[in-house]
């Protein structure tokens, strides 16, 4: 069995700030860091690794230091890892992305049985780059997995859908997106990481996985960001001080509620 | 770089650093005396050719793009109303009242598409909804949610009728065979946007949706290909009330679709799982709480006034509830007649997901927190002083 991973690198969003008047982001201090929702699809494909003796590749796009998102990955326990880099590649929509993916998974393995990806990326949040490479390769989709047994050629998931839970079967292969109830990523062993730190990550660009030139990065992309801006701050309504006069403010909330029909 | 987006030129850059600073994403260095590009982070926002008091920088030349034909042949906006078990979603209503706006900006038709199977009563709530014509594909391979056979159902209605935009819930099932859809058709699509218009100009379809976090904003469009999509969250947008007297055209579309790969062998849905998104009061509570039992506070205040309890991300993190009940860009979006904010900063990642509520109240020991600036009425004090007051009071009421 062959189970390819997508890991996206994402800055650590939660550290991300704006100056409020330039209106750009504050990188200073921010991390960059393997996207959260990626490290339950690798879990996956290592419980596979574990149970049936898969083998884990996985795949990042990125820049040149992105490799170390591969490495953390081989240091958990991933076979190999392939590091998509190319300057055409640069400013690519999730239809741009999810292109070159494939392109880079057909030249891995034209038949590998299962695709893993993240829920969704926390840069983006756009859950768009799974879906898309399932129809670049024409695989079954199942997304937001959250339990998965192999039996064979068949898989049983269950899926989380907005109204609870689906149990679903087919037959691989199949390109899977993962979420975060469906188990606790492990973490990497000093000995893993002393191998992964030497491995060899073979470097790809647009002309290694025959991607065409204008279906890639910014050119391929059919999105365009036309505008950048800060979130419009609102001034809010009534303030109140409840430190020194706490049951004034307590009847100024009941009256509210009042007003509006309520208590 | 000759494919780089953003040119500059070196005789022309003084090395004012102007653009540095101005640039979102970090994409420009100085080399020496001059600016210089890092593709690889630049996305083109062209923040920095604004900047530039030299005129040193300009973007490079649209490249031909792979299918700018014929665009005129696509007209109209759709939107794909999701049913489930033959009662359409409210997120379809909610597009329907956005897309009449859209559809009178644009001067064109509003559609509603409706795939699934016993489902031909939908057509007339949709119509009241305000769309002009409501196309519906019931047939039995479309009764439950499979990826591929509603791609290609939706896709064959595409291909059929060139709709130039189509808006979809970004719901577990939209967010999925919606992208792979978008793929097909080779077109765009923004996900989760939070505001949508028509440019007067070029009759584009501007998206607007939050990245980076919620940090900032960004405005998309698809230029070039068609249809342009998006999804749009639950509750973000509100719906109309319908117009019964509306009239609308049904068309009943037969398709030979594809056979399904996958088969649901059990679906375990339930009406009474807690949805927050649909509550008319949220009382919510946030890591000033400061533990896990004093969440007790919070639902004892929703029996009182029959609300639901929300919470702020770092009251999951914390594992003091289930992410089920948590608000934000990352939760649900809600938008309740009353929020009660308890001890929440007000991060923005928080506000994205409850600053629509129609009436929000906010208790908080920071007279800085950004939570007062969507509060209606806020409460600047100690919440285990305010909130047991509040509670012995609402108690001798009833
Ligand atoms: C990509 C991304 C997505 C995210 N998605 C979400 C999301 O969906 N939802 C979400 O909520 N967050 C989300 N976050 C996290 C968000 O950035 C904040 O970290 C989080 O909302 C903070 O929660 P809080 O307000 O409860 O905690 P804090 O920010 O720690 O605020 C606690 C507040 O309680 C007040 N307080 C303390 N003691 C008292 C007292 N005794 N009486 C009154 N007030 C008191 C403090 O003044 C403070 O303002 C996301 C972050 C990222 C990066
Ligand atoms: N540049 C990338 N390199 C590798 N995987 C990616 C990349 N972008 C997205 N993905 C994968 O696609 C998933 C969804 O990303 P997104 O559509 O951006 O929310 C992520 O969780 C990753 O598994």
């Amino acid at each position: 069995m062959h189970v390819i991973v997508c890991v996206k690198q994402v800055p650590d969003t939660t550290n991300v700030r704006i100056n409020p008047e330039t209106n750009t982001l504050i990188r200073e201090g921010v991390e960059s860091i393997i996207n959260p929702y990626d490290e339950y699809a690798l879990e996956e494909a290592l419980k596979l690794k574990d149970k049936h003796g898969a083998r884990v590749t996985v795949i990042t796009m990125g820049p040149p230091q992105a490799d170390i998102v591969l490495r953390e990955a081989m240091a958990r326990g991933a076979d190999d890892g392939v590091l998509l880099t190319d300057r055409a590649f640069a400013g690519a929509d999730t239809w741009a992305t999810s292109y070159a993916i494939a392109q880079a998974i057909k030249k891995i393995n034209p038949n590998p049985d299962l695709v893993f990806f993240g829920k969704q990326a926390i840069d983006g949040d756009t859950a768009q780059v799974g879906p898309g490479v399932s129809e670049f390769l024409n695989y079954t989709l199942i997304t937001y997995v959250k339990a998965l047994e192999i039996k064979g050629d068949t898989f049983i998931v269950e899926t989380h859908m907005d109204e609870g839970t689906d149990v679903i079967e087919g037959k691989l292969p199949a390109v899977m997106t993962v979420v975060k109830e469906a188990s606790t990523p492990r973490f990497a062993s000093l000995g893993g990481w002393m191998i992964a730190k030497k491995a060899d990550i073979p470097k790809w660009g647009a002309n290694d996985v025959n991607a065409e030139p204008a279906l890639c990065g910014l050119n391929g992309s059919p999105t365009k960001v036309v505008k950048i801006f800060a979130p419009p701050v609102k001034t809010g309504g009534m303030r109140m001080d409840g430190r020194e006069e706490p049951k004034v403010a307590v009847e100024a909330i009941i009256k509210l509620l009042q007003d509006k029909g309520v208590a | 770089m000759s494919d780089a987006p953003i040119i500059i030129d070196p005789v022309l850059c003084k090395g004012c650093k102007k653009c540095i600073t101005a640039c979102p994403f970090d994409a420009l260095e100085m080399q020496g005396k001059l600016a210089v590009l890092k593709p690889e982070e630049c996305r083109a926002c062209n923040a920095c050719v604004k900047v530039c008091p030299f005129k040193a920088i300009s973007s490079a030349p649209e490249k031909t793009d792979s299918n700018p034909t014929g665009l005129a042949a696509f007209k109209d906006i759709w939107v794909f109303a999701e049913q489930h078990d033959g009662k359409v979603q409210e997120v379809a209503y909610e597009l329907l009242a956005t897309g009449r706006r859209l559809a009178k900006e644009r001067g064109c038709d509003l559609a509603a598409v409706v795939l699934g199977h016993n489902i031909k009563d939908s057509a007339s709530h949709l119509i009241a909804a305000g769309a002009d014509r409501v196309y519906i594909v019931d047939q039995p391979e479309l009764a439950a949610y499979e990826a591929d056979v509603y791609s290609d159902a939706l896709h064959q209605l595409i291909a059929k009728y060139k709709p130039e935009v189509i808006l979809a819930g970004a719901t577990a099932i939209g967010r999925a065979f919606i992208a792979k859809v978008a793929v097909r058709a080779h077109t765009g699509l923004t996900a989760d946007c939070t505001a949508l218009s028509i440019d007067k100009e070029t009759y584009l379809l501007h998206q607007t949706r939050p990245a980076f976090g919620g940090n900032i904003m960004a405005t998309i469009m698809t230029p070039n290909h068609r249809p342009q999509m998006a999804t749009v969250r639950p509750k973000v947008f509100k719906m109309a009330a319908p117009d019964a007297k509306r009239t609308g055209e049904t068309l009943i579309e037969a398709l030979k679709l594809m056979t399904a790969r996958t088969k649901i062998i059990k679906a375990e849905h339930s009406t009474s799982t807690l949805n927050i998104a649909e509550a008319e009061i949220i009382i919510a509570g946030g890591r000033g709480l400061k533990k896990a039992e004093n969440m007790e506070m919070l639902s004892t205040l929703a029996k009182l006034i029959g609300g639901v309890v929300g919470v702020s991300r770092a009251c999951v993190d914390a594992g003091w509830t289930t992410a089920a009940r948590q608000v934000g860009q990352t939760g649900k979006t809600v938008c309740p007649k009353i929020y009660i904010a308890i001890g929440i900063s007000g991060a923005i990642q928080h506000l994205e997901g409850m600053r629509a509520s129609d009436t929000i109240i906010a208790i908080n020991s920071d007279p800085n927190a950004p939570i007062f600036g969507v509060a209606d009425l806020g409460i600047v004090g100690d919440l285990f002083e305010i909130v047991p007051l509040l509670i012995d009071a609402l108690e001798s009421k009833s």
